[in-house]
């Protein structure tokens, strides 16, 4: 498997993913906007479109795209909390309804755009890698400084605010990353699906971790975990190998909430 | 002795609302330990956000330690409890790592905890009697036991103000007993400013400097003893 360059390219590329997409989705999921993701990427097909009207790099204009959609979330969901499903909703809607008039108007109806939309990790280039590595390392980075800060809005963010945190521009920070972490995701899972992999390995590790660290570190183990399994299952079984990567995910979750509920009867029964 | 909250001519409605508060005049020095009750929907928790500058009051100004509440600097002397129904308990956190949180505003962002921050956060769980649960997950304690852990979090960096709102609410007497108790503590070995919105203050009635009845505006201000005694449950104050 590993003798062909286009499997080194998309375990590297998928590695760097499965750590990022369940770092920045562990304080989504705290936080309850884990369907945030998915606005994210509708938007971010929007952007994909753009790029192919105006002849400029689609991932390039699905990064701004999705920067920018997730700071206008962050922004509208701020100013009205008890609406912010309706923020979501009113961004869902408007990306994916944009993304179809563009792509449409540009005549990209084709194999590229199910690319973007489903994941094309196994075509994955050395440019590809080192774009998606620099933003991976850029966001793990900034997770790991800021680890504390971020934990501490998720937990209560109220009463963070009260005490001096500077809550929103947290908010607005996460919400960027969120966004880079959709453009750095496409190539591996796809828009569609990117989402799952910011989630599902997040709620897995809920299942069975024993502390808030252990959880976010759990969370990014069952995420390269995913790509790296999902990955070889596809590559021996020849299945979509987004959409495998995000199953083991799932099966992932189930393993673990078994598990986990196995555990809560064994100790009191 | 300075005053640490001020409340001048405030009035709130939320937008396209009732008024919810009208003509308030509130003053408390530091060291005081003032209940603020009052029956539900009289604007208890509206005036606590005002005087936090959560919210913009519609007229008057509110001030914290002497500055616009809303431009407040020195927040990070503030630890607050928010209602029950506003914490996230389910994420897998342990009652440590809860309360460490509580240093993030007084040290700063980026700061890395000293060992200094985590003798503070030991501190401040020995003091809520949770050293025992130091380790476990506060979604696995009893509904007393957390709200002891959230207080140990407001209390981690040492606040000169520290306020609850109904810290008691859903919890069972003894705890609320249990959480008066350690209020009285507070206030008398720390010198803490304390202001404690709850409908139910029977625990903490004999602890408390002053009491405040609100109902849109504030219909008494003064020692819990002068209160009328028709008036003794607060929560069901009729003007």
């Amino acid at each position: 498997m590993f003798d062909s360059e286009f499997m080194r390219l998309a375990f590297a590329a998928g590695a760097i993913v499965g750590l990022l997409a369940p770092a920045v989705g562990f304080f989504l999921v705290q936080r309850r906007l884990s369907l945030i993701g998915d606005g994210i990427g509708h938007i971010a097909f929007a952007g994909v479109a753009l790029g192919y009207l105006i002849g400029v790099s689609p991932v390039l204009t699905a990064l701004i795209a999705s920067v920018a959609g997730a700071v206008l979330i962050e922004v509208l969901r701020a100013r009205r909390p008890e609406a912010a499903d309706q923020a979501l909703a009113l961004v869902f809607y408007t990306g994916i309804a944009a993304g179809v008039v563009l792509v449409s108007s540009a005549g990209a109806l084709n194999a590229n755009l199910f690319a973007f939309l489903f994941g094309s990790i196994l075509t994955v280039t050395g440019g590809d890698l080192a774009l998606v590595a620099v933003l991976g390392v850029a966001g793990l980075a900034l997770i790991a400084l800021l680890y504390r800060a971020f934990a501490a809005v998720a937990l209560d963010e109220e009463s963070a605010r009260v005490s001096g945190v500077p809550v929103g521009l947290l908010n607005v920070l996460l919400a960027g990353l969120a966004g880079v972490t959709i453009a750095a995701s496409m190539r591996v899972v796809g828009i569609l699906l990117i989402a799952a992999l910011m989630v599902l390995p997040v709620t897995a590790a809920s299942r069975i971790a024993w502390s808030l660290r252990s959880a976010l570190l759990l969370a990014m183990a069952i995420g390269v975990g995913s790509v790296c399994l999902g990955l070889t299952l596809s590559y021996y079984g020849d299945l979509a190998p987004g959409g495998a990567i995000v199953l083991v995910a799932a099966a992932a979750f189930a393993l673990a909430a078994a598990g986990s509920a196995a555990f809560a009867r064994a100790r009191t029964g | 002795m300075p005053l640490v909250v001020q409340l001048r001519g405030v009035a709130y409605a939320y937008p396209g609302g009732p008024p919810v508060l009208r003509d308030v005049d509130l003053a408390v020095e530091a060291g005081e330990f003032v209940a603020i009750a009052g029956p539900n929907g009289g604007g208890k928790t509206t005036l606590l956000r005002v005087a936090l500058g959560l919210e913009r009051p519609t007229h008057g100004a509110a001030l914290l330690f002497g500055e616009p509440a809303q431009h407040a600097t020195r927040r990070s002397r503030i630890g607050y409890l928010a209602q029950r129904a506003r914490l996230g308990v389910e994420a897998p956190v342990t009652v440590r790592e809860l309360v460490s949180a509580g240093l993030v505003a007084r040290r700063g962002v980026l700061a890395r905890p000293t060992a200094e921050d985590r003798a503070r956060v030991e501190d401040a769980i020995a003091r809520v009697d949770l050293t025992a649960q130091a380790s476990r997950m506060v979604s696995r304690l009893s509904g007393g036991q957390q709200q002891r852990a959230f207080v140990a979090k407001a209390l981690a960096a040492r606040p000169e103000l520290l306020v609850l709102d109904e810290p008691t609410a859903g919890v069972d007497v003894d705890a609320q007993e249990s959480l008066a108790r350690l209020l009285g503590e507070l206030h008398r070995d720390l010198g803490v400013t304390i202001l404690l919105v709850s409908h139910e203050f029977g625990a903490v009635e004999s602890l408390v400097d002053r009491l405040v009845l609100v109902r849109g505006s504030i219909v008494f201000d003064g020692s819990p003893g002068a209160l009328p005694p028709t008036w003794h449950d607060p929560s069901h104050v009729h003007v």
